[in-house]
């Protein structure tokens, strides 16, 4: 069975909720997915909530760095929502503080700064009418 | 020091890893950790098993659950047959990698616990043995 992280598409934004302790090659496949949909969608922002992580070790934080790299090389932003206290205290001990990567305590939060991060580029999130509604993502 | 009970797991394969960190949150849970000390035992499982697997080649995690009379503790040892460490000073340094990563992962896993202990030498394959205490 190949295993996947879904990915919901909401107008001109991506969403994605990890639940499952992700083994490396499950990363990996999210971050490739994620990647073709920003390319296929015309997607201007990502949002992912791992409220559900119990860790982020240093391979699962290198995965986050690439696709908020990757999604900015192809016009989207990203903010990573929801890290549990135990989490962020123990990614920055590690050495990870994850540089580059917007954050939000939780899901709503992280809405209203990708709202306003594609705002100040003059671009809404809602998509315009007849466009980039047609295809909904997998 | 007296071992209340102990575990081998192999690290053989990307899901040995997931495995790895099940198991150790289960015991750290078991000694009564923290979430805060949970995590950082996991996590640095979770480095030294892909460690073991990716520069390895494959190797095992041996799980102990210790009890000195005042303290319980956990000791995880990860040992690997891989081409070893030939310079373990600069391994240990952050932002060193030989591998596709970031280079956090043994001196961060380090910072992670209360006792950390590694034997490598070329050829002769690593034993990284770590500890924490509560």
């Amino acid at each position: 069975m190949m295993e996947r992280i879904p990915i919901l598409r909401i107008g001109r934004l991506l969403l994605v909720s990890i639940q499952v302790d992700m083994h490396d090659r499950l990363a990996m496949t999210l971050q490739d997915d994620l990647t073709a949909q920003i390319a296929a969608t015309g997607a201007r922002g990502v949002l992912i909530d791992i409220s559900a992580l119990e860790i982020v070790d240093s391979f699962i934080g290198r995965m986050l760095a690439n696709i908020s790299g990757m999604a900015r090389v192809l016009d989207a932003e990203t903010v990573l929502t929801g890290m549990q206290p135990a989490v962020a205290i123990t990614l920055v001990e590690l050495g990870l503080a994850l540089p580059g990567i917007r954050t939000a305590l939780n899901v709503e939060r992280g809405m209203a700064l990708l709202q306003s991060m594609v705002a100040a580029r003059g671009d809404g999130l809602v998509a315009e009418e007849g466009e980039g509604d047609a295809d909904p993502a997998q | 020091m007296p071992i209340r009970r102990s575990e081998t797991l192999p690290i053989a394969a990307e899901m040995d890893i997931v495995k790895v960190r099940q198991t150790v949150r289960a015991w750290a849970i078991a000694c009564k950790f923290s979430l805060v000390e949970q995590t950082k035992l996991v996590t640095a499982a979770s480095e030294l098993a892909r460690n073991a697997l990716e520069h390895g080649g494959g190797g095992k995690a041996t799980l102990e659950e210790l009890d000195d009379g005042a303290r319980r503790g956990l000791r995880i040892a990860f040992e690997d047959q891989g081409k070893g460490i030939a310079d373990i000073a600069q391994a240990l340094k952050d932002g060193y990698t030989t591998g596709g990563g970031m280079g956090h992962g043994l001196g961060g896993s380090k910072r992670l616990v209360d006792d950390f202990a590694i034997v490598s030498a070329p050829g002769k394959g690593t034993r990284v043995t770590i500890g924490r205490w509560r």
